[in-house]
């Protein structure tokens, strides 16, 4: 858990990098040195370019504005499905000659699915762009599906559950408690489907999917590295350009949550388990749902109360009280509706699970009842600053924040602006967004507990 | 959401969706070489640099040959236990203190331990690294070791230990590792156990701190934004103190023990499989042969083999592959895939069938001529592609003794070998009986598979 959230933070830390220089810490970066630039083709299709010449490598992806949120009902897993048959044969080339291509050039390529957005990427030397952008663009109209290819990918997402979700209680009670904090908005369903779902997913479905929503108007074109604007605009226009715009997509309103107004409680034990945890989840505004500053307001709320080592939950349950062998918090702030916010803990040595808890619902309701101090909110952005600095270092990130931020209704100023936005919040914001949703009377909590805990 | 992305076709797990991109790095891929500088210090010490302004910030990495090897029989996890203690508190500073102030220098710092060395590293800011080395220089030098953080971290890591004991995977492991390595230090946990680390006290620490940390089996890398006569005087502030020479208990090579039938039975949808087969030895003349072939038979491309055999013409797992594993003193090639627990005999006949035809035949020419400029193409995509990831390949490269111009050299070797020389290896290593283990239910018509 912690490591996913910290994952989070870096990614969203990596966008904002070398754009907006905050403060003196920033003085050095050079801004012209990482001028994004952002275009549209004719078709539709959006492109933003991040130039950064360190090194001859380039990174090139195509972001689709479709994810598993947007599936049709009784068709869960289509998206992350439809993704994988992407890597099947097209009018123009076989089976594996894109995967062949690369590995001959020692480039790396993969791609993933998420619940607003899937994603297709290679890592090459800038003289094989517009290669990749060729096999993209044909990829984008040109697939061919066979009932033997749906047939045998579908065993391979099959297995993927499997070993994912299946094999793996907490992956297991993860799946249930969106199920249960979601009660009508599609991320309670998982991206890669129910199991009995995907089992009947087929090639009209898959072609369906495809057509709908694999067109240059619905994509978003990422190219980082060692390349110029003009350049990616040229060989763009030579390659994705050709392809016809699709019909105009509708706007993505997605069913909304209703006012929640319980506690709900989801438990799975199992025998495979033997320390018990649990976490708690609030429906809380995204960056594209909230209103302004809330969403930069939770993320600090998030690192001051639960954010690693020097945390309010780290410091009073693992440190002083000694009764948790982790606990914490994290806030997923780049989804296209409203998100989740979660507090989580594990007992040790004698402790109870239910000593964890309280312990942990004590320090949320001392953060809503009395907020949080100055210095700790500027040693919280100064941790925000510093990963930026550090995020710099690795060109895949700013990709990656870029994409995700245009696939969920965001643009380059949003990403550009992102880290002036979060030196502006103030004690009392936090304090405000702490009190307004962290609530435990509307929240819902996961237990997983050993096997004997079970019919307590 | 536990499931923010899922990348569809990585072996690994969903960290794999960062995508590996270079920054300051080039060979290979260009005809520049990456510019390593060898730097040395005036006690001596050595570290090799990668001297970059592009970004404001340094990293460095070093390791301490003698990792959990080094537990003595009664103390497993006495290693582990070390590294999480190293920024809980030390020379003037108790836990609190320390981190303070790590927070304050805008800096992050990490050990960790491997069977056969203690890592180090750390990331500064540029502007604040005065202060990030000295909290570096306190923690190498003069770990406190107080009770109060020894007993929260080896809680914490008893709690990890308990979690794992009925933890089909953790299990398994275990059971794998006594299997091949019997009653060699490779077999042991890293975490040592309840009983063990419930032995553990500040002067076993204290004694294995002194033992290991010292000048002799010390390499350090560092990358970014230093000048090499500051690093110089850098080095001397944080190394330079220490001992001349460790003190380390010699631990014997052993091959891994083939020809067993390990089973580790749970009521699973998916039944986990994982095949022992020799390895070879870093240094061996038929190292980068055996490199060739793994990646033929199950490496990191979508095109290997197995990849093709197992997932895609019968959609039998998501993930299957093949690596060569090199410690200190033991090498081996593991092969590893899921499927469903109905289908597990079968899966294990095609893993089987592609090794006995990899064994028997070898691989094309024209397999291996891809297989050639896919690996001299990746290596920096996968070794280099942030400041942390470069410190790290160049402290792996001194332990391994390659030098300094190894990464010009590298593509010259992969591209000398032949289609005899790979067929040889597939021949020696792939010939022989492996070991397997079957995590989940008991295969239909068990026995051998």
């Amino acid at each position: 858990m912690t490591f996913r959230a910290e994952w989070l933070r870096a990614t969203l830390l990596a966008t904002s990098l070398a754009f907006t220089i905050t403060g003196p810490v920033l003085a050095e970066s050079a801004p012209d040195a990482f001028k994004v630039t952002d275009f549209l083709l004719d078709n539709g299709m959006e492109v933003v370019v991040i130039p950064d010449h360190r090194a001859p490598i380039v990174t090139h992806m195509v972001w689709y504005k479709i994810g598993s949120a947007d599936e049709p009902p009784g068709k869960s897993g289509i998206a992350h499905f439809f993704e994988h048959l992407m890597f099947k044969a097209t009018t123009h080339h076989a089976a594996g000659e894109f995967d062949r291509a690369i590995s001959d050039i020692g480039g790396s390529n993969n791609a993933f699915t998420s619940y607003d957005y899937t994603a297709f990427h290679e890592t090459v030397a800038p003289s094989a762009l517009e290669l990749m952008m060729s096999f993209e663009a044909d990829r984008m109209r040109n697939l061919i599906l066979t009932d033997d290819v749906i047939k045998t990918e579908r065993d391979v997402i099959l297995e993927e559950r499997r070993s994912r979700i299946d094999n793996n209680p907490e992956a297991v009670l993860d799946e249930e408690v969106d199920a249960t904090l979601w009660q009508n908005q599609p991320y309670r369903i998982p991206v890669i489907g129910w199991m009995q779902e995907m089992q009947q997913l087929n090639r009209t479905d898959a072609t369906a999917f495809y057509d709908k929503y694999y067109r240059p108007n619905n994509a978003v074109l990422i190219v980082a590295g060692d390349v110029e604007p003009d350049t990616v605009k040229a060989l763009a226009e030579k390659t994705y350009g050709k392809v016809a715009r699709g019909p105009d997509l509708p706007p993505r309103i997605r069913p909304v949550e209703p006012e929640q107004n319980t506690k709900r409680t989801v438990t799975l034990a199992d025998a495979r388990v033997s320390v018990p945890s649990f976490s708690t989840q609030w429906v809380v505004p995204s960056y594209h749902s909230g209103k302004p500053g809330e969403a930069e307001a939770l993320d600090l709320l998030a690192e001051i109360l639960g954010g690693g080592n020097r945390s309010r939950l780290y410091q009073a349950l693992v440190v002083q009280q000694g009764i948790a062998s982790s606990a914490g918090a994290f806030f997923q702030g780049t989804m296209l509706d409203d998100t989740n916010f979660t507090i989580y803990g594990a007992p040790r040595g004698d402790a109870k699970l239910a000593d964890v808890e309280a312990a942990v619902d004590a320090e949320v309701a001392r953060i809503v009842r009395d907020g949080v101090t100055p210095s700790e909110l500027e040693k919280a952005k100064d941790r925000y600053v510093r990963s930026m600095i550090f995020a710099r270092d690795k060109q895949d990130s700013m990709a990656n924040i870029y994409g995700s931020t245009l696939a969920t209704g965001g643009n380059v100023q949003d990403v550009q602006q992102w880290p002036d936005r979060i030196r502006k919040v103030t004690t009392d914001e936090v304090k405000a967004v702490a009190a307004r949703y962290l609530v435990l009377a509307r929240s819902t909590t996961g237990y997983l507990l050993p096997q004997q805990q079970a019919g307590n | 959401m536990p499931v923010a992305t899922i990348p569809s076709r990585a072996a690994a797990p969903l960290i794999t969706l960062l995508l590996s991109i270079l920054f300051l790095v080039l060979p290979v891929l260009t005809a520049r070489a990456m510019d390593i500088q060898s730097v040395t210090s005036p006690k001596g010490i050595t570290a090799w640099l990668v001297e970059d302004y592009s970004v404001p910030i340094v990293a460095i990495r070093f390791v301490f040959g003698g990792g959990s090897t080094q537990d003595p029989v009664g103390k497993e996890g006495l290693a582990n236990l070390m590294t999480g203690l190293f920024d809980e508190g030390a020379g003037p500073l108790d836990s609190e203190g320390f981190q303070i102030k790590l927070d304050d220098a805008g800096a992050e710092m990490g050990f960790d331990e491997s069977r056969d060395g203690i890592y180090g590293s750390m990331r500064m800011l540029a502007e604040q690294r005065d202060q990030a080395f000295e909290l570096l220089r306190l923690a190498v030098n003069e770990p406190r070791f107080d009770q109060l953080p020894i007993d929260r971290i080896r809680s914490q890591i008893l709690s990890g230990i308990i979690a794992g004991e009925n933890d089909p995977d953790t299990v398994a492991q275990n059971k794998w590792a006594r299997a091949l390595y019997g009653d060699h230090p490779y077999s042991r946990s890293d975490q040592g156990t309840k009983e063990s680390i419930a032995t553990i006290t500040p002067d076993d620490l204290k004694a294995l701190h002194k033992a290991v940390f010292a000048r002799g089996g010390l390499h350090v890398a560092v990358v970014g934004a230093i000048d090499p006569e500051t690093l110089k005087k850098k080095l001397d502030m944080v190394f330079g103190d220490l001992p001349q020479n460790q003190a380390l208990r010699p631990v014997a090579d052993i091959d891994p023990k083939l020809a067993q039938h390990v089973e580790v039975d749970y009521d699973l949808p998916q039944t986990s499989l994982q095949l022992a087969f020799p390895g070879v030895k870093r240094k061996a003349a038929d190292f980068f042969p055996a490199v060739l072939m793994n990646e033929i038979l199950g490496g990191g491309t979508f095109t290997s083999r197995l990849f093709q055999e197992v997932r895609e013409k019968r959609g039998l797992a998501y993930s299957v592959n093949s690596s060569l594993i090199n410690q200190d003193h033991a090498s081996a090639l593991i092969v590893s895939t899921g499927t469903r627990s109905d289908r597990a005999a079968e899966t294990l006949g095609i893993v089987r069938d592609v090794v006995k035809q990899l064994a028997e035949q070898g691989p094309t020419e024209a397999e291996l001529a891809a297989t050639k400029k896919y690996l001299t193409g990746a290596y920096a995509i996968n070794n280099l592609d942030s400041s942390s990831s470069i410190a790290a390949t160049l402290v792996e490269l001194q332990l391994d003794d390659l030098g300094i111009d190894y990464m010009q050299r590298r593509a010259g070797y992969i591209n000398a070998v032949t289609l005899d020389q790979v067929k040889a290896a597939a021949k020696k290593l792939l010939s022989a009986e492996p070991t397997i283990m079957v995590i989940g239910p008991k295969l239909a018509g068990a026995g051998k598979g």
